[in-house]
């Protein structure tokens, strides 16, 4: 009966999704104020049905409902319940619920926080989401239905792939998608200041803080993928230029590039159609992200189901949503060129170049993705782009990004001097390039990549220390600064600590393959691993075999790593469960391989130098987001229409 | 300098930084695209020589062998037409199992025998991967025409 209720439910907000589409963007062009209103109500009871649909779908989950087809591929009677939740969005159909869902939320969102906007944007803007939500919703509903019956129900389930069976893969996809999803927000204030001509600095205004939202979910989801890439793999690895990887990266690389221009619009009225563009972009690859992972097309863990009806569907709507709003800027972006004046050296050339560089590098992974599947499609033969590719090309031209992300904030508007700026970052200059030698000769090998990174680390955090004591001397206390000041300067820090992690980790990891029998020891990195034995223990719904390995630092410290082989009931499938000691300065890593004879096992053992600090900078990262999404100006915007 | 100056200026940078950009991917793109050859490919010759390149099918049933120091595999890569033997050092992924399919990067030697530096296998029981599935199809293909 609850399913039943799901697909009800479901049906139903179609057609609110229908109205919420339909009438306001007529009203916004014929000035029907009738229809205008329809709006917010419309988009609220959408959201209320699409809650409702994934409450049913939750709910099957939880009670071990097998004769809905999807819970018996993804679910399993032993399954602990928090995993039978995640369990709901682990599949293709939940996982396009989920994004259904997401995309009713935000727009839930702007019909409750935009009380300030004019009418006509708001129903516009809520009229666009509502044409995506059609199109999901109508996907679901025609190839990927979540509620379908599977008769007669199997007794128990296929259980959830075990490596989603994990605790950042519980957070990680909802944030993905707020993210994704979060960009929809964008680009409907795009689309309906191209469809009114209104492109001016409200507009980038209004658009700011929900990019910003969108770009923080983003990053959080992306970095609890690579956490969890890093935990679960047994590899130790954290990012591996994998299609799944680069089908999250491309959106957030836009995202990036659009809150820069975005910044540039508002306070300067510049490169408006190029900011437009950007926020078509950004979610035409979260579309396109989507479209990658779930239709099948990757070959990973992600590409649940092959069907091509359903990938037929995904490249229809990706052709519509994304060849309709081209199409629609190109009619419209030449009637609305702004001025375009600024100064050479000026915070809005260097906020250009900052673009032209990340959405070069976006157009590079974007190459590196395609390209092969291009080449298959065409029957041209089989070909995998790796890892190489993306660091010869990526890690170069991040440099000039990081290299200008000290200067900008200290660049003003309008036109600066060359040389001030210069006599300013002198001294950076001096310490980045000290550190950048002096660093590794203290790690006890030279590499010239950690060299630069290094250095280019410094050289941030030196130019972010600038940028705050620039503003105290004027007389403001740490406190009374703006937020989305501080905002901008901890993602910029972050970016530092990212480097330092990438740089260090890269340069000084190390790894050893050995075989490992009761009291044998191995040496790596000054560490002294002894396998103590393995002790068979039942988990919930595996049987494991646990290691017990005793590790002696140099220094004499001793700890224990309990590294896992697990064996799942439902399929039969071995996962390896990493054991991890972490440390500010270094993890240490093991993971069991096989057992060639009794008690005896090949292990991995890793070193991995300053890899948290990778995890602490998405998580500062995402805190600026934050706090710049938070300014005060926006909250004045909400406030004072609250108390009009 | 003059506006028009100005503009030319900065049309000049950002294609000079395109050109830049262009030359980088270009030159990575040449030396890292790894293809994929199935092992008839490989025994006809086809695969070359001197770079890395990716072969895939199905672990022959019975070909895993493990060496002396225990961290050696040796092992065959079969289309179920032919088959290549492959040597890796190193800790295989969970489903690495004979009878399932797989995926070898590495080199040919010229004693015909595959050097892999990195071995993926499935990510769950029912999935295979592409290349290895479409290795085995071609060769099912092109045995069924040999019988006709």
């Amino acid at each position: 009966m609850i399913p039943e209720i799901g697909h009800f439910a479901l049906i139903l907000a179609l057609l609110l999704a229908l109205v919420q589409s339909v009438l306001p963007l007529i009203g916004a062009q014929t000035g029907n104020a009738r229809f205008l209103a329809v709006a917010r109500p419309a988009a609220q009871a959408q959201f209320l049905f699409v809650v409702l649909a994934y409450a049913c779908l939750v709910t099957a989950f939880l009670q071990n409902d097998f004769s809905v087809r999807n819970v018996a591929l993804n679910s399993f009677s032993q399954l602990p319940a928090v995993y039978r939740f995640t369990a709901s969005w682990g599949s293709h159909e939940g996982s396009m619920l989920l994004w259904a869902l997401i995309l009713a939320f935000w727009t839930m969102a702007v019909s409750v926080l935009s009380r300030r906007l004019p009418e006509d944007m708001v129903a516009r803007v809520i009229g666009i989401m509502g044409l995506i939500s059609v199109g999901f919703i109508a996907f679901l509903l025609f190839t990927s239905n979540p509620f379908d019956r599977l008769l007669p129900a199997p007794p128990d389930g296929r259980d959830l792939n075990p490596l989603l069976q994990d605790p950042g893969m519980v957070l990680h996809p909802p944030m993905l998608y707020m993210g994704y999803v979060g960009f929809s927000v964008t680009f409907a204030f795009a689309i309906a200041a191209l469809l009114s001509g209104k492109l001016d600095a409200a507009w980038a205004r209004w658009s700011r803080p929900w990019t910003t939202v969108a770009w923080t979910f983003l990053t959080m989801g992306i970095a609890l993928g690579s956490w969890w890439a890093y935990i679960e793999l047994g590899w130790g690895g954290w990012w591996f230029w994998d299609p799944t990887e680069n089908a999250s990266f491309m959106p957030w690389l836009a995202g990036t590039a659009l809150i820069h221009s975005l910044a540039v619009t508002e306070k300067r009225g510049v490169f408006k159609s190029w900011t437009v563009l950007l926020a078509i972009t950004a979610f035409s690859l979260s579309l396109l992200g989507t479209f990658l992972v779930r239709s099948g097309v990757l070959s990973s863990v992600h590409a649940f189901a092959t069907d091509p009806a359903r990938g037929a569907f995904i490249l229809g709507f990706l052709a519509l949503v994304i060849g309709g709003s081209l199409l629609l800027y190109a009619l419209r972006a030449p009637t609305m060129l702004g001025s375009a004046r600024f100064a050479a050296y000026s915070r809005e050339s260097l906020l250009l170049a900052n673009n032209v560089v990340l959405v070069s590098a976006l157009g590079s992974v974007l190459l590196g993705t395609l390209y092969p599947l291009f080449l298959d499609a065409l029957g041209m033969g089989k070909i995998s782009v790796g890892a190489p590719y993306f660091n010869a090309v990526f890690v170069p031209l991040m440099v000039p990004v990081l290299f200008l992300m000290a200067v900008g904030p200290l660049t003003r508007w309008k036109g600066a001097s060359l040389p001030d700026i210069v006599v300013r970052l002198r001294l950076a200059f001096a310490v980045a390039v000290v550190a950048a030698v002096a660093v590794p000769l203290a790690a006890g090998e030279f590499k010239p990549w950690v060299a630069l990174g290094v250095g280019l680390a410094v050289w941030i955090v030196y130019g972010v220390a600038l940028g705050f004591t620039d503003r105290l001397k004027h007389g403001s206390n740490l406190l009374a600064l703006p937020r989305g000041f501080w905002g901008m300067q901890l993602a910029h820090l972050s970016m530092a600590f990212g480097i330092v992690g990438i740089a260090l980790v890269s340069g000084y990891e190390s790894q050893r393959n050995v075989k490992m029998a009761v009291g044998d020891t191995a040496q790596l990195a000054g560490y002294t691993f002894t396998f103590k034995g393995t002790e068979a223990y039942e988990g919930p719904n595996f049987h494991a075999a646990r290691g017990h390995l005793v590790v002696k630092s140099a220094s004499g410290s001793e700890f224990t790593l309990r590294p896992e082989k697990r064996l799942y009931n439902a399929g039969g499938m071995p996962m390896t469960e990493a054991g991890i000691n972490y440390g500010v300065l270094r993890d240490i890593y093991v993971a069991m391989g096989e057992e060639i004879e009794p008690q005896v096992w090949t292990i991995s053992l890793f070193y991995k130098p300053f890899i948290d600090w990778l995890w602490f900078a998405a998580a500062l990262m995402a805190l600026g987001g934050a706090l710049a999404a938070s300014d005060r100006r926006y909250r004045i915007a909400l406030k004072d229409k609250a108390t009009a | 300098m003059k506006p028009r100056h100005k503009k030319l200026l900065a049309i000049g940078v950002v294609v000079a930084v395109l050109g830049i950009v262009v030359m980088l991917v270009l030159n990575a793109f040449r030396s890292n695209l790894v293809f994929f050859f199935s092992p008839t490919e490989v025994a006809e010759g086809k695969a070359p020589k001197d770079r890395a390149f990716r072969i895939g099918g199905l672990i022959e049933m019975g070909s895993i062998q493990r060496s002396g120091d225990g961290m050696t595999l040796i092992f065959k890569v079969t289309d179920t037409a032919h088959s290549i033997p492959v040597t890796y050092q190193g800790v295989v992924p969970d489903l690495f199992k004979e009878g399932k399919g797989a995926v070898a990067e590495g080199r040919i030697g010229t004693d015909g025998r595959f050097t892999a530096t990195t071995v993926l296998a499935k990510h769950d029981e029912n999935y295979m991967p592409p290349e290895a599935a479409s290795a085995i199809e071609q060769a099912q293909k092109a045995k069924a025409t040999l019988k006709e």
